[in-house]
């Protein structure tokens, strides 16, 4: 089969009745064959990974201390933050790695937005990652609810409790996910059971989601196809080393959060025990959950038939589906956005609309952290119509009407600059100058 | 590709500085006046705790605190990180009465604390300690700093500048602004309605329908002193407690303790050496933290430099 070949006599022996280094080195070595103009923010997937794996241990570290009873939590954790050897060094990586993972995330999804790396034929690919989104955002949401402080218990009692706008069941769905008449033990228990649960499920997820990755390779900032061997490189050693690099740019903001600045991403009033009998002045979900938040809260009017004043989904429910919504509306992107061109950089009015759509996500971010009455809530549902105009309508009418600028012929092209990359034979286009 | 990296970078920095600075200002905005910053020892790369404050603190809050406020997450033998020796902490522990047991008659017995045990609380239950206060628990101190926005900031601004006696006569004077801004605020949105309310009630009179007039809402006085905030009964005014009545009467005076250090106690002596102290209860590991920051963080740029080093040479035939 392949070529791979060692030296040492002990792989070779282990190879030869489990080929398992040739596998890792058709997955990430020398076998597997990478664009050669992949840019920096290529680096955010094996960043994702990274993180994950950084949380896992973390995390199984935290959950031998960790005591999971509405009694002992709080407590549990502080044991952890003071007593246990390096604990708040292992609670303040886990604390701030979760945000650091929706924040390479969020940069790796943007990446595929603005490059179309959703397109043919990696859309399992992009849905897969959608899922792991969509598992990473149970999981934060129920470990934040782990310390057992006032933000914990109120915001898994306010998230919780979107569930009571399901018509019908709302009310039994709830009292089914809490275990009981309200946020209490049970919830505590079964939350830090899933929440040891989940991550492994993300892990299988990202298994998938490679899996799909190396069934086309990666895509590229140009965003067409790679057209032979003089476009790509061996993923090892060249990704291995950038990649490499990557991480330790990562880990110096990382460390530098961790060891400066531990608290500045969390909020103050999880500190304070949960108190169900005190209500905090405004409940803030985690920086990441902000712009869902505010697509929640945005929704303030009853969806009816104009005029009759008949109600078909009513304000809480509306808000519900909007922010489901506005993850759902990423799964079918694929077959929103059918222009034939992948990269934005050859698609000069989807590029503004793109930036646009980056600048939406940031307001709607800040709109979810104040209180949803007045100007705010105004831009909360400018930026929410925006968010579902620019995947449902914009993108849509864009794949008909845009005209792209001229694609390169190949990836080397653009990457030797001479243009000497030019197939022999292959008609070459007039490259306009990008 | 350079260009890539930096957007990675900027949007990196983008998202964490941008985002996240958004919870924090919703403290912020919490209505009242902003707290003074400080310049503590312990903030910055290279912050350790002021320990002589922190020893003159943890005397204020035995000798004038404690009688309210518990400090659960503290034992004796955490003092040792103050630079207690063993003896000292010994004394100190031997004078806080335990109760323990069951022993082997299966009797509960009081003994005297010894350095494992935690600071004993002033009170049995929350219950007791509302009862003891008008109705308002003393919550536990330990981490108090940390379950604040502005933190030893507002400890500070809260014990030592914020009680009647003590605000300058400029933060009163914005504080009236801001409350009588936010009276009128409340009044024009209520005339508002009431306008709103009046047309529909003349409607209904039009068309002979019964109906009540709606009662115009009250043109509100501007808030010239403290009386005029209207606290309730038994809150003291406080500039920094969100709402400006607080129900902890003003703990500190002048020579409340007399420091052993020789230190005048002053207020705002007391205020600071006390927010030091339980900057320390909550963040017993600051010191730590911050010196294992420096390490590491030099290891990182360091070996990301030889990371960068490698791939430019990795790459050297790529480009
Ligand atoms: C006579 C009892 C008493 C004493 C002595 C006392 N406190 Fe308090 N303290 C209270 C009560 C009661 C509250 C609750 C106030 C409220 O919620 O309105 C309180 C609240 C506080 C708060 C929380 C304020 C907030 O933002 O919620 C802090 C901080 C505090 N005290 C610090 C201290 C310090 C430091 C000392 C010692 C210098 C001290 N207290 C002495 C009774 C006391
Ligand atoms: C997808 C990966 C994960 C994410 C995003 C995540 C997220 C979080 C978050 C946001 C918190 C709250 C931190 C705080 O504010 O204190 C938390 C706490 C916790 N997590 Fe995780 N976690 C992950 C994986 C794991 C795993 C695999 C375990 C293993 C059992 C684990 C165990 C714990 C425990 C015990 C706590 C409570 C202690 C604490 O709050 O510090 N986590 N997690």
């Amino acid at each position: 089969m392949s070529g791979f070949q060692s030296n040492n006599g002990v792989i070779r022996w282990i190879e030869h009745r489990m080929p398992i280094f040739s596998f890792l080195d058709h997955s990430v070595g020398s076998e597997y064959p990478s664009p050669k103009n992949l840019s920096y923010l290529w680096n955010f997937g094996s960043l994702a990974g990274i993180t994950l794996v950084i949380m896992i241990a973390t995390g199984i570290l935290l959950a031998m201390q960790y005591t999971a009873h509405v009694d002992h939590a709080f407590e549990s954790v502080e044991r952890i933050m003071r007593d246990v050897n390096y604990g708040w060094l292992i609670r303040y990586i886990h604390m701030n790695g979760a945000s650091f993972f929706f924040i390479v995330v969020y940069i790796h999804i943007f990446r595929g937005l603005y490059y179309g790396s959703y397109k043919a034929p990696r859309e399992l690919l992009w849905m897969l990652g959608v899922v792991i989104l969509l598992l990473m955002m149970a999981t934060a949401f129920m470990g934040y609810v782990l310390p057992w402080g006032q933000m914990s218990f109120w915001g898994a009692k306010v998230i919780t409790n979107l569930f009571s706008a399901i018509p019908f069941f709302g009310e039994t769905i709830v009292v089914w996910l809490w275990g009981g008449f309200t946020v209490d033990n049970p919830t505590l228990n079964r939350f830090f059971a899933l929440h040891y649960l989940l991550p492994f499920v993300i892990v299988g997820v990202v298994i998938l989601h490679i899996w799909a990755l190396h069934r086309f390779g990666s895509n590229n900032p140009v965003g067409i196809d790679t057209k032979g061997p003089q476009d790509k490189i061996p993923f090892h050693p060249y990704y291995t080393v950038k990649d490499a690099f990557g991480l330790g740019v990562f880990l110096v903001f990382f460390a530098a959060v961790v060891f400066y600045i531990p608290n500045y991403m969390g909020h103050a009033d999880n500190y304070i025990p949960a108190n169900p009998l005190s209500t905090p002045a405004h409940i803030v979900p985690e920086w990441y959950f902000l712009p869902f938040y505010a697509i929640l809260r945005a929704i303030t009017f009853d969806i009816g038939i104009p005029f009759t004043g008949v109600v078909i989904i009513e304000a809480k429910l509306g808000g519900v589906i909007a922010m489901f919504g506005a993850i759902a509306v990423l799964f079918i992107l694929p077959w929103l956005d059918r222009s034939p061109v992948r990269s934005g950089r050859f698609r000069p009015i989807f590029r503004i609309f793109f930036v646009l759509l980056f600048i939406d996500a940031i307001v709607l971010g800040y709109a979810g952290s104040q209180p949803a009455e007045g100007l705010w809530l105004a831009i909360a549902q400018v930026s929410t119509a925006y968010y579902f105009a620019y995947f449902l309508i914009i993108l849509p009418l864009l794949s008909v009407f845009e005209t792209p600028k001229p694609l390169p012929t190949s990836i080397s092209e653009p990457v030797l600059r001479g243009g000497g990359g030019t197939l022999a034979g292959a008609p070459a286009k007039p490259m306009e100058k990008a | 590709m350079r260009k890539g990296f930096l957007f990675g970078l900027a949007a990196l920095a983008a998202v964490s500085g941008g985002l996240t600075a958004a919870p924090q200002s919703v403290q912020a905005a919490g209505e009242g006046v902003p707290v003074p910053k400080f310049d503590w020892t312990f903030s910055g790369i290279f912050g350790t705790y002021d320990r002589a404050a922190a020893q003159r603190g943890l005397q204020v809050y035995r000798e004038v605190c404690a009688g309210c406020h518990s400090l659960d997450y503290i034992a004796f033998r955490n003092l040792a990180d103050l630079g207690y020796s063993e003896d000292e902490i010994k004394a100190m522990a031997a004078e806080a009465i335990v109760v323990d047991g069951p022993n082997d008659e299966g009797e509960m017995f009081e003994r005297e604390g010894l350095p494992f045990d935690y600071f004993p609380a002033p009170f049995p239950n929350e219950k007791a300690a509302a009862f003891a206060n008008n109705g308002a628990a003393p919550p536990d101190l330990s981490l108090m700093t940390k379950a604040r926005g502005a933190g030893p900031d507002y400890l500070k601004a809260l014990m030592g500048h914020g009680y009647e006696d003590q605000v300058s006569e400029d933060v009163l004077q914005e504080i009236f602004t801001l409350e009588t801004d936010k009276r009128v605020q409340a009044y024009e949105l209520a005339l508002e309605e009431y306008q709103h309310k009046l047309e529909v009630y003349e409607d209904k009179v039009a068309d002979g329908i019964e109906a009540n007039r709606p009662t115009e809402p009250e043109q509100p006085l501007p808030v010239e002193s403290i009386e005029d905030l209207g606290l309730s009964d038994g809150l003291s005014f406080n500039a920094y407690f969100p709402g400006y009545g607080i129900a902890m009467a003003m703990p500190l005076f002048e020579d409340g303790v007399e420091y052993a250090d020789g230190t005048p106690a002053t207020v705002e002596q007391m205020a600071y050496d006390v927010s030091n102290f339980l900057m320390w209860t909550a963040e017993p590991t600051l010191e730590e933290r911050k010196g294992m920051g420096i390490k590491v963080l030099i290891f990182l740029i360091v070996f990301t430099g030889i990371l960068y080093a490698a791939k430019r040479k990795v790459w050297a035939d790529v480009h």
